[in-house]
């Protein structure tokens, strides 16, 4: 069992007294607790089995304007004496930071919403096994298939976040998570591809027919792959992919980016950097939502954000410390977005499709070139080829490339959102990227 | 040396039974116990952003039975704790009927000291350093915006526990200097980074004023990128400078030839051994055993000692890499290789220190021999897909090459290949192999480790550059 509340707030509150009877003018203490527990799969048999305890502290101490802090997965009264000692001897010996503080007093959370994060079932791993075998019999059943790996992991956690002005909050999360990968083969090439499911609660994480079924789709039809020659080129990109360029624009407007004069969004408040058709949502109380939350990881509570409206930004994701050093209040953003989205697009995914006679489909990309200082984007990418809306063959072993301030004001989304991700995006596609190839 | 039972209600005996309780009917199986203390001090935009110490204990238990793993771990090193993960890993091999494989190889050479690399410098010496770092990086160029310079250190301390008691133990320090720099120039933001490290005190790296090389390095970077001008797009040939280039071959070839990838038939090497991968004068070995470089283990996270694995020699595919699980299944013998981030994380087949060997060509013939190419000195991070063999990493220095003479500086582009091929289409090998400065963090699996690489510059026939002029 994940530790309950009670542990937790007793542990919590010893940090903090302890850190004010050695000195530290603030202090802030978040102690979690977690327990995992992983099926693995391979080939229809049983492959791994993996159970996961974990406990940590994480503690930030204060002298004025000084700040240290440490963290250990080692809760025993004795070690935390040490480390606290060490913290505040390590704080007192840092620089003052005149940004430095714990947050203001009136942004913290007064309530925890009701929002359903949490489901009590436990599945026992003969089920997890049982979920996983009907799973892989699904998966395996193309010839083509020829190695099968799959995974079911449920993972429970808990945490308290207190401070010394007095804020001590938490609350449990669960999540059920099962993936699926498959490995097809044919006498020109190997390839591999995935399908997942990740829900709050046990009974929202689709059957295993259907995921095992999605993965052996997804990676038969990337058989016998071509490469394209080099040509600028619309792209569509599938929601898997669309997402992770949402994201790349959530780190772009983080306040620490923004003070630091790191992010190609700099200044860009009020100006229109996407097109006219374009609205982006940061809604933190999503019922049973993968990144809802009643606070961010200072305290302070998070209400919903519309970070982008009609294409013009509205406002940067912003912390205690940043926001002080930019003059900007915390809108509770500390660790990021919490669940984030496009709004829907105006055209059908079959109507995005048929576009432009010629575009390259892209379900996957490889390597980390997203560069938010310069906005340069440039990554290897596999996808199909699309011709008048339909899909005509495989693509791989190209890259796309192109600039984010180009490609945001280029940006055309499908009507079709689903909220499967804590990052969400329709089926979107992009017009004026340049593909390498041959 | 940790004392693991020192503060617990666990004895050493107690865990000696329950671990051969466990493990009798298993092929194989260890406790692992882990302590490890870190530190990291950042200094940001001219202040100490960061002040931090974190230490971390646990143990984790795994049992092997056939090609099934059972692991279970946790921060309490306790009576209940043990037992209830030795319960977890006897429901998950109800049916072991194996016989413990209790032989494993010794050596008594070591890599490194036994040091606590924190303990060996204080929090005000360092601070005192970065700040310097700022003021030197902030007087010598007026297009500096941001400086950013950190030191991480940390000591590791592990024990292996095999059934019948025998135990296995290893200290590990690691430590790592870094600067990045951002310089704007009529609107234009670029930035330059560069570190050093390994598994020694600060004091090696940073003697006579070393510190200023690694900031001048950042700088000549950041200054580099901001005269680039857009990468070509297509097929073409390209020189990989020395050294940290190699992160190339790590990922192109390295990844696939780890045994578990291989076992399971999902690598592109799979059935390519002893067979001709590469063109005549590579080879590429992988070495654990390098005195205080950053990828070195004395012993891996099996307690096998390390060793250097030949992998490829002279174009002819020679050996995987291995672990004891995957070097049972396919009747070899491990390579010392098997790696895992922390307790928290079952042993994988992992890279150490990846080289090529140095050939006989000067990097002055490869640049001269290309009509129309690139010049790749650094890079930033790399991936690969191990079934489809496709790999990319993306430049961070990187040059245009026009009929045999290096030209403008271009941006940052992400080069695209296909492992398997790639080798064989290296037509030249150079005469000057360098080590990378000890930085490299390797993942699989979620889990990160600390790896070297090392190559001589090479000329590549054919490679995509992912450019964006067409």
């Amino acid at each position: 069992m994940v530790k309950d509340q009670e542990f937790l707030e007793k542990k919590a509150s010893y940090c903090l007294e302890l850190a004010k009877k050695l000195g530290a003018t603030d202090a802030s203490v978040n102690v979690g607790s977690s327990i995992s527990e992983t099926v693995n799969f391979r080939n229809k048999k049983l492959d791994e089995s993996n159970r996961s305890d974990n406990l940590g502290v994480d503690i930030t101490t204060y002298i004025g304007k000084k700040k240290s802090s440490i963290s250990s997965s080692n809760l025993l009264q004795e070690n935390l004496n040490i480390l606290i000692e060490k913290c505040i001897e390590t704080t007192k010996n840092t620089p003052e930071d005149e940004f430095n503080a714990l947050p203001d007093k009136n942004l913290l959370a007064k309530e925890i919403k009701e929002l359903n994060l949490y489901d009590d079932n436990h599945i026992e791993n003969d089920d997890k096994i049982k979920y996983l075998s009907r799973l892989e019999a699904s998966a395996s059943i193309d010839k083509k298939i020829v190695n099968t790996e799959s995974s079911f992991t449920e993972d429970k956690s808990n945490f308290i976040l207190a401070n010394s002005d007095g804020f001590c909050k938490g609350f449990k999360t669960s999540s059920f998570v099962a993936s699926s990968v498959a490995v097809a083969k044919d006498d020109k090439s190997m390839e591999r591809d995935y399908e997942y499911t990740l829900k709050c609660h046990l009974d929202d994480i689709k059957n295993p027919e259907e995921l095992g079924k999605a993965a052996a789709e997804h990676t038969i039809r990337k058989l016998s792959p071509k490469k394209i020659g080099s040509e600028k080129i619309a792209i569509i990109f599938d929601k898997r992919i669309a997402k992770g360029i949402l994201g790349t624009f959530a780190s772009a407007i983080s306040s620490s980016a923004i003070s630091r004069g790191t992010s190609f969004l700099k200044d860009m408040i009020d100006q229109k950097i996407f097109s006219g058709s374009i609205n982006i949502f940061d809604k933190p109380d999503i019922v049973k939502g993968l990144g809802s939350q009643s606070f961010d990881s200072e305290g302070v509570k998070t209400e919903t954000l519309k970070l982008v409206e009609q294409g013009t930004l509205k406002h940067y994701l912003i912390d205690t410390y940043n926001g002080k050093k930019l003059n900007l209040k915390s809108n509770g953003r500390c660790g990021g977005t919490s669940n984030l989205y496009f709004d829907n697009g105006k055209i059908s995914y079959k109507d995005l499709l048929n576009s432009n006679s010629k575009c390259l489909y892209v379900t996957e990309t490889i390597g980390h070139g997203s560069n938010i200082i310069t906005g340069d984007y440039s990554v290897g990418a596999t996808g199909f080829l699309v011709e008048n809306g339909e899909f005509k063959y495989p693509i791989n072993e190209i890259t796309i490339a192109g600039n984010f301030k180009d490609m945001f004001k280029n940006i055309t989304l499908a009507d079709d959102l689903e909220f499967e991700y804590s990052t969400n995006s329709p089926t979107m596609m992009i017009e004026g990227m340049v593909v390498a190839g041959k | 040396m940790t004392n693991f039972f020192e503060k617990s209600d666990l004895s050493r005996n107690e865990a000696d039974k329950i671990i051969s309780d466990t493990l009798k009917k298993c092929d194989d199986g260890e406790l692992y116990l882990e302590n490890s203390k870190s530190e990291s001090i950042l200094l940001d935009d001219n202040k100490i952003k960061n002040s931090s110490y974190s230490s971390d204990l646990g143990f984790g238990f795994r049992a092997v039975s056939g090609e099934v793993v059972a692991y279970s771990h946790s921060n309490e090193i306790s009576k209940n704790s043990l037992k209830q993960s030795s319960n977890n890993l006897k429901s998950t091999l109800k049916s072991a009927k194996g016989t413990y494989n209790y032989s494993i190889p010794k050596s008594n050479k070591k890599y490194y000291q036994n040091i606590n690399p924190i303990e060996q410098k204080t929090l005000n010496e360092k601070i005192e350093i970065l700040n310097q770092v700022n003021n030197y990086l902030r007087s010598k160029n007026d297009n500096i915006k941001q400086v950013t310079a950190n030191f991480s250190g940390e000591q590791k301390s592990i024990e292996i526990i095999r059934s019948g008691g025998e135990t296995l133990t290893d200290v590990r320090p690691l430590v790592r200097f870094n600067v990045s720099v951002m310089l704007e120039k009529n609107g234009r933001k670029e930035t330059g980074v560069y570190g050093i490290g390994g598994r020694q005190s600060y004091e090696n790296y940073l003697k006579e004023g070393n510190w200023k090389n690694v900031c001048d390095e950042a700088l000549r970077i950041a200054s580099v990128n901001l005269e680039s001008k857009p990468a070509p797009a297509g097929e073409m040939k390209v020189v990989l400078g020395p050294g940290w280039p190699a992160i190339l071959i790590h990922e192109a070839v390295g990844h696939g030839l780890e045994g578990d990838f291989n076992r399971k038939k999902t690598s592109a090497f799979h059935n390519l051994m002893g067979q001709k991968v590469a063109s005549e004068g590579v080879t590429i070995v992988d070495d654990g055993t390098l005195d205080n470089r950053r990828g070195s283990l004395t012993i891996d996270d099996e307690g096998t000692p390390t060793e250097k694995t030949v992998l490829i020699e002279n174009g002819i595919l020679k050996n995987f890499m291995q672990d004891r699980l995957n070097a049972r299944l396919m009747k070899t013998r491990s390579t010392g290789s098997g790696r895992r981030e922390n307790f928290r994380h079952i042993v994988l087949p992992r890279m150490r220190n990846t080289m090529m060997l140095s050939g006989k060509q000067t990097q002055d013939e490869m640049i001269k021999s290309v009509d129309k190419g690139i010049f790749a000195v650094s890079f930033g991070g790399g991936q690969v897909d191990i079934t489809s063999g496709k790999f990319v990493f993306n430049c961070t220095e990187a040059y245009e090459i026009i009929n045999g003479k290096i030209g403008s500086p271009i941006k940052g582009a992400t080069l695209i290949g296909d492992g398997p091929s790639i080798l064989k289409e290296v037509s030249m090998v150079g005469n000057d192999m360098m080590l990378d400065p000890g930085i490299g963090t390797c993942g699989k699996a979620g889990q990160g480790v600390p790896v070297g690489v090392a190559q001589p510059s090479i000329l590549i026939n054919k490679m995509t550059v992912g450019g964006t002029k067409l």
